[in-house]
């Protein structure tokens, strides 16, 4: 972060536009207002549940930035709001899950944050840590096997996903396979509580890359410039056939785990008040406006734009029916099943 | 129709499969230059080369895991756990994922996958290389489970579980590989998911079994014919889901039911069989409903007697039938 912070007045874009660049920033500050929306909702007593990627944002921004819709898939993990939007999931389909409404794509089934989207290429996935790291893998494996040139998938996860079996056995295999995938690893150094020491013995997780034979990188994910150009060349890799790459971002948890968690019982006030100092959102609304990039009344309908988008999102999706009862017995298996036949 | 054993009705029809369809592949531990410890796709690799024919590194989950990727891509993967002792480091990506990716997604993801796996003791497996495991996994909603114990059934529904759109569990007993052989029609055909099969008509009483049991209750129901008993022998053969529709006709007319599984029998597919039956066709009974299981101890053990004294033998079959028809 403190790159980042030196970086600030000159700005190496490293090959994006100015459009790339404010659709950075409006990504973030899109995420930033709907992380506020869902603790809003939750604390409304409105949703039972909400998770926010709050610190996260310009890691997330820059690596959505290497994606290419209509191509790439991703396999997201539950803080990865900014990624999903990137790849084009909406702020409705955002609320539609957090109100569990009908219209959700899961039809209301599934937690917040466990996006789903075939379309736009975005993995279903359960809450259980890193399983769905082999699943991109699988999918990877399935653009090599097909010879579909230029496609890549990109898995991510927490710091604490790493400690997972099926974590390890899916970069083995990537790698053993040469397969297109980028493993991208947001380290904001908590588990829920457990801090990231307790799950590793190296500082760094990309320093386990040499270990599966493939490049690692670490990157301040404080800066989105900095993790797109380093997710650029991951995905590029991938897509070229030179093989998986493992992408460490050093990002902050600023929130609590979830809605659920009350972070004050394992951390210091001190520590997060100190974070927040380095916020990579407005740190990189100043560094385009140093650059020239946007102007204050650019950053101020930016702002209000997401806002408008997230209110017209919460009372369109609050409006949606919920489900029906009769809907928890569809699509166990295709087509009406009995267990007894 | 040729006549062949379990292990070559196995490998004709995953041959026939990927023939059929390239986006069908293989993946397990030693499929490829080894051909399978059974020696199942033996030749596969030099035939259909190493991206379809994988040998993959020594990891279960990853095994039935990457396969569900490639299954929510549009491949339809074939994966082998090498043992059904081996499957539980997969039993999260089994029950957790395959079974869930259709319900969880709405229908958006669908998993068609087939899981293959030798079970079953008889062999000298001791404690890892003989267990049964349908019970642990006919409980979930999501995965359909197979057992088919003759080279004709095995073809029929090998070939229906690939082509079925969700994950299928396929499980061969290992002590059938070679010692079952059989005629087996020629060509593309599927038996029905969920369907029994009536090995032998009877009148006395309706034995439902599985895999190798089978065989065994066949043998004892014919050695039992001489006596004047009139036995009739259930092959269960899909396990989720089962086929209430044949164990109920044939209840209602032998009026007696005797369950036999090599599996544990606590909470074991026979549980379900005989609750099934007492909520179903209690007034049809003429006797309460048996089970002959394996014991519940955790597995069977190299020693001969300790395999002996966990597998059921054919003689206790014949005096448990002959019980239950005398009752």
């Amino acid at each position: 972060m403190a790159k980042a912070m030196a970086q600030a007045g000159k700005l190496d874009r490293r090959g994006l536009t100015d459009e790339q660049l404010v659709a950075m920033l409006r990504n973030m500050l899109l995420q930033r207002q709907l992380d506020n929306r869902g603790f809003q909702l939750n604390r409304q007593g409105k949703i039972p549940f909400a998770l926010g990627s709050e610190g996260h944002e310009a890691a997330q921004a820059g690596a959505a930035m290497a994606f290419v819709r209509g191509k790439d898939v991703l396999a997201p993990y539950y803080r990865d709001l900014g990624l999903v939007l990137g790849c084009g999931f909406t702020p409705l389909e955002m609320l539609n899950s957090m109100f569990a409404r009908a219209t959700d794509r899961s039809g209301g089934r599934q937690f917040p944050n466990h996006y789903t989207n075939k379309e736009m290429g975005l993995l279903s996935i359960s809450s259980i840590i890193a399983a769905h790291c082999p699943h991109a893998v699988g999918v990877a494996y399935a653009f090599k096997y097909r010879k579909e040139a230029g496609r890549a998938v990109l898995c991510c996860t927490g710091e604490g996903a790493t400690s997972e079996g099926e974590w390890h056995e899916s970069l083995n295999f990537a790698a053993v396979h040469k397969l297109p995938v980028v493993f991208f690893v947001e380290n904001n150094n908590y588990a829920i509580s457990t801090p990231s020491t307790m799950q590793m013995n190296v500082e760094h997780v990309s320093d386990k890359a040499s270990g599966y034979g493939m490049p690692g990188a670490l990157v301040d994910g404080f800066d989105p410039i900095a993790t797109y150009a380093a997710m650029k060349e991951a995905m590029d890799r991938a897509r070229s056939g030179g093989g998986p790459t493992l992408v460490e971002a050093m990002v902050y948890r600023y929130l609590s785990h979830s809605t659920d968690d009350d972070d004050r019982t394992y951390r210091d006030r001190v520590a997060i008040e100190e974070a927040r100092k380095n916020d990579p959102v407005p740190m990189f609304e100043r560094r385009l406006l140093d650059a020239g990039v946007v102007d204050e009344a650019r950053v101020k309908a930016l702002k209000a734009d997401v806002l408008r988008e997230t209110n017209e999102a919460t009372d369109t999706a609050e409006a949606f029916p919920l489900p029906q009862a009769a809907d928890l017995y569809k699509n166990v298996y295709e087509g009406a099943f009995e267990p007894w036949q | 129709m040729a006549v062949m054993n379990n292990v070559d009705a196995v490998r004709e029809t995953l041959h026939d499969a990927l023939v059929n369809d390239d986006r069908t592949l293989i993946m397990g531990e030693d499929v490829g230059a080894r051909g399978n410890v059974f020696l199942i796709t033996k030749g596969f690799l030099e035939e259909f080369g190493p991206e379809r024919i994988i040998d993959t590194p020594l990891a279960e989950a990853s095994i039935v895991g990457v396969a569900i990727g490639m299954a929510m891509e549009g491949l339809r993967p074939i994966a082998e756990i090498q043992f059904a002792d081996f499957i539980y480091p997969a039993f999260n990506q089994i029950v957790g994922e395959a079974a869930k990716t259709r319900y969880r997604s709405n229908g958006d993801y669908t998993c068609p996958l087939v899981i293959r796996t030798p079970y079953g003791g008889g062999v000298r497996g001791a404690l890892s290389h003989s267990v049964s495991i349908e019970a642990l996994f006919y409980h979930v909603p999501g995965l359909k489970i197979l057992a088919p114990s003759t080279p004709a059934d095995i073809k029929g529904l090998l070939t229906a579980a690939i082509e079925d759109p969700d994950p299928v569990l396929f499980l061969e007993h290992k002590k059938t590989y070679r010692s079952v052989k059989g005629e087996v029609p020629e060509g593309h055909y599927t038996i029905p998911i969920g369907k029994a099969d009536i090995k032998k008509p009877g009148t006395h009483a309706t034995v439902v079994s599985y895999g190798y049991n089978v065989h065994q209750a066949l043998d004892a129901a014919q050695r039992l014919e001489k006596d004047g008993y009139s036995i009739e022998v259930i092959d269960l053969r899909s396990i989720r889901p089962m086929d209430k529709t044949t164990i109920l006709a044939s209840v209602g007319k032998t009026r007696k039911l005797l369950i036999i599984h090599e599996d544990n029998k606590f909470g074991g597919v026979g549980a379900e069989i005989s609750a099934m039956v007492a909520e179903e066709a209690f007034f049809d009974l003429d006797a309460p409903i048996r089970r002959l299981c394996g014991p519940d101890v955790p597995a069977m053990g190299y020693a001969l007697p300790l395999e002996e004294e966990f597998m059921i033998s054919t003689d206790r079959m014949m005096r448990a039938m002959r019980e239950l028809a005398e009752f």
